[in-house]
């Protein structure tokens, strides 16, 4: 195994620790935001998407890498959006009447 | 390493840390929000120094320039679109659908560059690359068809009952096997482009004939399941880029995914085997089989409901997908606020698969207007229905059928809402039809329960009107 790989399987291995440990401690209440919060991370394929276009020299290149771009950028704007959208909802106190879009209490 | 490649490297570990911290400010409802505002922090500050990358590189051509930002340009714009007029009901849609687009990416990431060293007239790659590189294709494709036939079947393009494939078994278990295959053909160092593709069509065959059979009522553990997939493919394009970035990103949701396949699973008391390999309840909840018409059961009319709610000291009510299905979040809450202003102590006992995905019917009340400090987990709210005087039960069946606690039944311990030691019990439902289970519940039979049968839109509305006239 090359050191690259040790070290890469060393980052993926405490990383899913990591995510166990602090996933395990989101009550049920907001699983919903959880999941689609933890959606918008997995956008962060963006980066590898822009890595390939920019790499990328033939017609089935650009493709590959327009459709990749389409996808990531898609999912990191709907995802963190949607995910506001949601949490500002949880109020601690419901909002007064004619006020629906109020700051979270 | 030179100077600007330690500075990236460090901007990402910063993304990194953000997304954790992000992950963790979500352990509440008060520092949630901004928790997904440090996570997206972080996701910026990580595209903006691949920008900076792709830019200081300078390989990039102006072609790929133009692909970059109108693939981005257009992404963007689907996404927010999608993000800012989905229903808080289709959220379980949104969510597969953006399971399916970071699958596809992830699975992209790896094929384009398996096309880059098949130009480059490069069959061999070092066993790091070629092994992970199979693995996100198998993966990330698998995620990108069954996302998007569980977006079908939630939005009803697609029927929510499962659906077999003509051969059924034996073809899923076939193409898996090509599939398998073929990614072990290349995991050995042998990237060719022709086997990967045979390897992606399988593999999107696979995802679609997986989910197909899988009844609708299971799409809870489903989309945790792609959630889970989702992660695990994008690590894996980490793998293949070297990129710690996704590694880290990619991971973290994996666990998560993990963690609420889990927990839906044990909420439903099946075995993650077990439903997956489908065929398994009617979709969504209407009942399959009309119920046992010799049950004796207590009747009871909106004006009887209304006194007990009015005059109660405590009221619990247990919501389930039938309330979400008829729309009548507004009409409960509208209700909860009238007993509340009387001064009885309203709060909401929420099951873990009360929804179509984990933590569903939480967001739909919020949407509502329901104050979060109402809204109760099982675990929490069980030792409070002995002290309850009323236990309003809404569209949810089978979670609050007594008969669970007992061996031998469909439902044996699935963990269920001690619904039956509240003082009296109301069940608002439209008829004695059954749940996603097909088996009485017991609950009805019980002396305690008055059955209320109406439409819960309109039942409930009917009750507000009662208790405001009283």
């Amino acid at each position: 195994m090359s050191t690259q790989l040790v070290s890469d399987l060393s980052i993926f291995v405490l990383s899913v620790l990591v995510g166990f440990e602090v996933i395990s401690k989101v009550p049920a209440m907001l699983h919903t935001p959880l999941m689609s919060g933890a959606n918008s991370i997995h956008g962060v394929v963006i980066v590898g998407a822009m890595l390939i276009a920019a790499s990328a020299h033939t017609a089935a290149g650009y493709v590959l890498a327009f459709v990749a771009m389409a996808f990531a950028a898609m999912n990191v704007a709907g995802g963190y959006v949607v995910t506001d959208r949601m949490l500002q909802m949880f109020r601690r106190r419901p909002t007064p009447p004619g006020k629906t879009d109020g700051p979270a209490a | 390493m030179s100077d600007f490649d330690t500075a990236v490297r460090l901007v990402y570990l910063a993304s990194a840390v953000c997304f954790v911290l992000g992950l963790h400010l979500m352990n509440s409802p008060a520092s949630a929000r901004r928790g997904n505002q440090v996570s997206a922090a972080g996701m910026g500050a990580a595209i903006v120094v691949t920008f900076v990358v792709v830019a200081h590189d300078s390989t990039i051509t102006s072609t790929g320039w133009i692909v970059l930002i109108s693939g981005a340009a257009l992404g963007t714009a689907a996404g927010l679109v999608g993000a800012r007029r989905v229903a808080m009901t289709a959220m379980p849609q949104l969510v597969s659908l953006f399971n399916a687009v970071g699958g596809g990416g992830a699975a992209l990431v790896a094929i384009d560059d398996v096309v880059r060293l098949h130009s480059l007239h490069i069959g061999t790659a070092p066993l790091q690359v070629s092994t992970t590189t199979a693995l996100d294709v198998v993966i990330g494709a698998v995620t990108f068809s069954g996302s998007l036939v569980a977006v079908g079947k939630l939005q009803g393009i697609v029927p929510g009952r499962p659906l077999m494939l003509p051969g059924g078994r034996a073809v899923t278990y076939a193409i898996a096997a090509i599939a398998a295959a073929g990614a072990i053909y290349e995991m050995t160092g042998r990237l060719n482009l022709w086997v990967l593709i045979v390897v992606v069509v399988a593999a999107l065959v696979f995802g679609v004939a997986t989910v197909l059979p899988i009844g609708g009522a299971d799409m809870p553990v489903v989309i945790s399941l792609l959630n889970a997939f989702t992660g695990t493919a994008v690590a894996m394009a980490g793998f293949v880029i070297d990129s710690s970035a996704l590694i880290i990103g990619g991971a973290l949701v994996g666990a998560s995914g993990g963690i609420l396949t889990k927990l839906m699973a044990d909420a439903m008391n099946r075995s993650i085997g077990n439903i997956m390999v489908g065929g398994f309840g009617t979709g969504d909840a209407a009942a399959a089989v009309a119920g046992d018409p010799s049950a004796t059961v207590r009747e009871v009319s909106a004006d009887d409901v209304a006194i007990q709610l009015a005059y109660a000291a405590r009221v619990i009510i247990v919501p389930g997908y039938g309330l979400a299905a008829a729309q009548a979040q507004h009409e409960i809450s509208a209700l909860a606020d009238l007993l509340e202003d009387r001064g009885v102590d309203v709060s909401y006992a929420i099951h873990p698969v009360a929804g179509r995905m984990p933590g569903h019917m939480n967001v739909l009340l919020a949407e509502a207007n329901v104050p979060y400090p109402q809204l109760k987990e099982m675990e929490a709210v069980n030792p409070e229905f002995g002290q309850a005087d009323v236990a309003l039960v809404v569209g949810a069946n089978d979670v609050t059928n007594p008969a669970a606690r007992r061996a031998g039944t469909a439902i044996s311990g699935m963990p269920i809402l001690d619904v039956d030691a509240a003082k009296s019990i109301v069940v608002i439902k439209r008829s004695m039809g059954h749940g996603y289970a097909g088996i009485d519940n017991e609950l009805y039979a019980n002396p305690k329960t008055g059955m209320f049968f109406t439409d819960a839109k309109a039942g409930i509305a009917s009750l507000s009107t009662a208790v405001k006239s009283l």
